[in-house]
Order: C-alpha cells, then structure tokens, then sequence
C-alpha cells in the first residue's frame, strides 16, 4: 500500500467511524436506560436517508435544512417506538428486540411500497468538489460527516453532564429504582432516550443519503455493524461506542481496500466473538455487581 | 416410563391417518406446501429445544442452512444416497454448532441473541465469499432429488412419504427428550438458573447440549430442504427467514411442545391465504409479531389455556388454591 493509498484510506476510515459512532451512540443510549434494544435502529437510519431523499431530493429544499428535518422526525418515531412497543414490554428485553423486528419488516415495506423497491433514489451531491489532503482527494461530502458527528457527539455529551434532564437521564441508566426515589420520572426518561437514540440514527441517514444509495433495505448492512459496535463497546457505554466505533471504522476500511468488503464483514463480527469471549462486558462495560 | 402418554396416543391416531391420506386427495401445489410444512415442523420444533433453556438463538435458520450445504456437498461431490446425506448433514450442522456454542455459552440472554446473530451472519458470509466450494452469492444449483432403490423422489409423492417418516421419528425423538430427565433440566434453567446451578446442574453443559440437539434437528430440516429445492443460496438464511421462524414461535407460544405447532399451522394458512398480498406480507406478518409480543406474549397455545381455565374453573381446586396464595 503506497502513501496515497494509505491516507486516503485513513480518511475514510475515519469518516465510516464518525457514522458508525453516530448510529451506534444512539443504540447504546437507548440500551443503557431501561434495556430497550432496537432492532428497527437501521431503519431508523434509512428513514433519515428518506426524510432528505423527499426533503431535499424532491421537495428542493436546502441541503442542511433537509439533513435538520430527519432529527425531529426520526426522533418522533424513536417516542412512538417506545410507546406502542418498548413500554408495554419493559420486562422482557427479547420481546422487544422481536417486536422491533416485526416494526422493521413494517417500515421496510410501507417505505418501498410509498417510494418503490426496484430503483435505487440517488440524491444528488450538494457539496461537489474535493479537498486535497497530503496528494489524495476526499470528497466535500464525506469530509462533513466528520464535523458533523463531532458536533452531535459534543451536543450529546453537553447534554447529558450539564444539562438537568441529562444527569436524571445518565441517573435512570445507572439505577432506574433509586433514580425513581430521586424524583425523577422513568416514564419521561425512557421517551427521551428513544428520542435521541431516533434523532442520532436520523441524522447518520441523512447525513449518507447522497453518498450511499437510498434504498427501503438500506438499513439491514447497518444494523449488524451498530450491534458489534454496541457489543464491543460494553452494551450501555457511550463512551465505549465512540472508541468501538472508531476501531471498526478502521478494521473496515483496511479489510475493504486490502481485501473486500464480505471479508471486512467477517473480520469485524469475528473481533465482537473475540470480545465477547476474552472480555465479555465489553471494552468499556463495567461488570455489573 | 411405563404410563401411557395419552396426549400422544390421541394425536397419532388423529393426525397419522390424515397425514397419510392427505396427498391422495390434494393437488401438486398443496402436497408440495404439505412437504414444506413438515420441514418447517421439524425446524420449528427444534428451536424450541433451544428456547426452553432460555437461550433464544438467532442463528437458528443458519444452521438449517448448514445443512443444506452439506447435502449439496455431500450429493454433488460425493454421489451419496438420500438416505445417508440426511443424518450426515445433521452430524455436520450439529458439529459446526457445537464450535459455535464455545464462545456463546459465555453469553446470556440478550447477549447471547446478538452473539448467535452475529456468529450466523459469520458462516453466512463465508458462503457469500468462497465461490468455491459454496457457490458464492449465487449459491449452489443441481441438488440431485435423491432416490430409493427405483423411486425417484422428483415426484412429491414418495418425497411426501419420506419426509413424513423422517419428521415422525424426528417430532417422536424431540417429544421424548422435552419430557424427559433432560428436558426437564433444560426448563429448570430457563426458570432459575442460579438455583439449578446450586442442586448441581451443569448449566453450561446442558446449555450446550440443548443448542447443539436443536441444531442436529435444523440440519435434518436442512438436508430434506435441500432435496426438495435442488437449489440453495446464502439469502435464503437470512435473519428475514429467521425472524418469520421466531413469528412462529411467538404466535404459537412456547410453553409446551404443541405451541410452536400450532403456530406454524396458523401462520402456515395466514402465509398462504397472503399470496395475493406478496409485496404487503412483512408488513401483515410484522404487525402480528408485535401484536402476538405486546397483546399477548403467551401465544395462541397461552390463549387456548386461559380459556380453558376459564370454561373449567375448579378443574384441580387445590392446586389453584396454592398457586393463589403463592401469588
């Protein structure tokens, strides 16, 4: 691998990691408070992909206002999600993951019955042109992704050390019970963590729309990546799916340009086995007394 | 041992007659749906080994698959008999899930859902990447139908047969085992793991030991699948495949040895009467999952007890007693 070859592919490792660290925060947030693990969490993603598909794609919005639309509107199903589903099957982690399943099959076919199945949606680029990094080009629209996921991560942490409703929400993730003795309310706690963990998910769609392919099924090659990010993260740290993230981002990429993308699949579900084997609360899991 | 097993007696003399006069008076297409279903019988019942230690696998129709492939093998480079690819199939499905079960006996629960999901998508992937031996994407074409001694299992009819004796010894084998001293110990740790751990249960073992009968049984599945197709790709085991098997399971119910039964047989109908309906069916069948997983998480089989407690209150007034108390 010549010297081009190996920046480029660190930016776009570096790229796939921001998205990967997007996506996969909202699923461990949403893990961490009251154990609701979303298996609709890629479709989530293509729902954003589709929100600035019709946003900005057909409607002719501006791109950011577009890219905007998806976190409401995918944080909005992220509360519906929690009320119709998570809510009446608090008690059994595997209910809810089937039940989201089933939601999966039903957005996956309301989208393409709404849209259509066969033809891919291109979004057209907003950002044309490239940088120029050290002799390689990276495309304007990949590089946004970057401080993009940046912003979102720091608004994120922001939130949840210094700001109220964001301290209750780390306390409900820690110990619901003596959360509940505090005074604060789980019912408004688990809302919120579906809303972000939608609106995070939203955004990641939003922001590949124009680099990926739209398609109803979209959502299927993320959702596996964001549970070995999760898994190898430790399940319900945040901090844990960033670093995981990051790393997988990585271990993709390299597979990918040295070898190819099938390949990279199955190294990256074979570093969660190794993670689940040697450490299984995961890298930056705390056990549990 | 020696008690009759009267639940058994009266569902072989109901069923068998009718199984085996059904393709007699049934077209092409339903004796080949009735020969699918008894695949998926056997596939859905073996699952349910899985599931009554509390391990629910999502790699399950991976396994089948392992099957398949090994048929596909064992018939395309090896020439084997019918009767022969169908056990060895199993024994290979069984030892691939024996290598998997190293790394998820370390899991629990949720984990472990997610570790079979990924370590399924692992060996699915492998047949995605290696065109040879497995076909690549495309996967493998020309699976000979098999045949026995001058019958040519091409034709649904003696296929039918077979497939109906294979899924009898298999149901009667797995019948056996969930009401055995084994399947009893499966159930004790689905429902208090520490406490079978303390009256010295091997949970680790017995954990094993079910995922890898379940996964014999899927290999079973797999190699009749096989033959019946003559055609097998990597897409047909996807986690879609897997989930209307879980959809299965959860209408149905997994309390008993019948439930999953029963809820192949409603979703059978329900697939079926949805073919005009094609591209709406993952909707139709999403939206039962939640309502089966929300409304009612017992299943139909959970129902049909509700309801005969119901017409027959005071069926075993001391025990109803106790466990009010208990409560």
């Amino acid at each position: 691998m010549d010297l081009p070859t190996l920046i480029q592919t660190i930016a776009n490792s570096v790229v796939a990691g921001s998205v990967y660290a997007v996506i996969a925060v909202g699923l461990a947030m949403a893990f961490g408070v009251m154990k609701m693990a979303n298996f609709a969490h890629g479709e989530f993603f293509m729902a954003g992909a589709y929100v600035v598909y019709v946003f900005y794609g057909l409607l002719g919005w501006p791109f950011p206002a577009a890219v905007l639309m998806a976190i409401p509107i995918v944080g909005a199903m992220g509360v519906a999600t929690e009320r119709l589903i998570f809510w009446p099957t608090r008690n059994n982690v595997l209910a809810g993951f089937m039940a989201t399943a089933g939601l999966a099959f039903m957005l996956q076919v309301l989208v393409g019955q709404t849209w259509g199945v066969g033809l891919m949606r291109s979004v057209p680029t907003p950002y044309m042109g490239a940088m120029d990094l050290a002799g390689t080009r990276v495309g304007w629209q990949r590089v946004l992704v970057i401080p993009s996921a940046i912003a979102m991560l720091t608004a994120l942490w922001f939130f949840l050390y210094k700001v109220k409703a964001g301290k209750a929400l780390r306390a409900c993730a820690q110990d619901p019970e003596t959360a509940r003795l505090q005074g604060i309310n789980i019912n408004s706690m688990t809302m919120l963590a579906m809303a972000i963990s939608g609106a995070s998910a939203g955004l990641a769609g939003a922001l590949m729309a124009p680099i990926q392919p739209v398609t109803p099924y979209m959502g299927h090659a993320v959702i596996l990546t964001a549970f070995i990010v999760v898994v190898m993260g430790g399940m319900e740290s945040i901090a844990g799916a960033v670093l995981a993230a990051m790393l997988l981002g990585f271990v993709h990429t390299f597979v990918t340009t040295v070898s190819d993308a099938v390949t990279a699949q199955m190294v990256g579900v074979a570093c969660m086995a190794l993670v689940l084997v040697v450490r299984p609360q995961g890298l930056l899991g705390r056990v549990k007394a | 041992m020696k008690r009759l097993d009267w639940t058994l007696i009266v569902v072989a003399i109901c069923v068998l007659p009718a199984a085996v006069a059904a393709p007699f008076f049934v077209g092409y297409y339903t004796s080949e749906v009735l020969i699918l279903f008894m695949i998926n019988l056997i596939l859905v019942c073996s699952y349910r080994i899985l599931t009554t230690t509390g391990d629910w696998s999502l790699s399950h129709v991976v396994m089948m698959g392992v099957g398949a492939y090994a048929t596909a093998m064992l018939t395309k480079h090896l020439g084997l008999s019918i009767l022969l690819t169908v056990p060895l199939s199993a024994c290979i499905a069984a030892l691939v899930g024996l290598l998997m079960v190293i790394p998820l006996i370390r899991t629990r629960g949720f984990g472990f859902f997610i570790a079979s999901f990924a370590l399924g998508e692992f060996v699915r992937l492998v047949w995605v990447k290696f065109r040879e031996p497995f076909g690549g994407p495309r996967g493998m074409i020309g699976i000979p139908s098999g045949e026995l001694g001058s019958i040519d299992f091409f034709d649904p009819l003696p296929y039918y047969f077979f497939v109906l004796t294979v899924a009898l010894i298999c149901l009667f084998v797995m019948y056996r085992l969930d009401r055995s001293r084994i399947g009893k110990t499966f159930k004790a740790i689905y429902t208090d793991e520490g406490l079978a751990e303390s009256i010295g249960i091997d949970v680790p073992h017995y954990r094993a030991l079910a995922f890898v009968t379940g996964t014999f049984f899927a290999g079973v599945a797999g190699s009749l699948l096989a033959h019946r197709l003559g055609a097998i790709d990597p897409k047909a085991f996807d986690v879609n495949t897997m989930v209307y098997l879980i959809i299965w399971i959860v209408v149905g119910g997994a309390a008993t040895f019948w439930g999953p039964i029963i809820g192949l047989v409603v979703m059978t109908f329900a697939f079926e009467w949805s073919r005009p309906l094609l591209e709406w069916r993952p909707l139709l069948f999403g939206g039962i999952l939640i309502f089966f997983l929300v409304a009612l998480p017992g299943g139909l089989e959970g129902l049909l007890s509700t309801i005969r407690d119901r017409l027959v209150p005071k069926r075993r007034p001391a025990e109803a007693a106790a466990k009010e108390a208990g409560e």
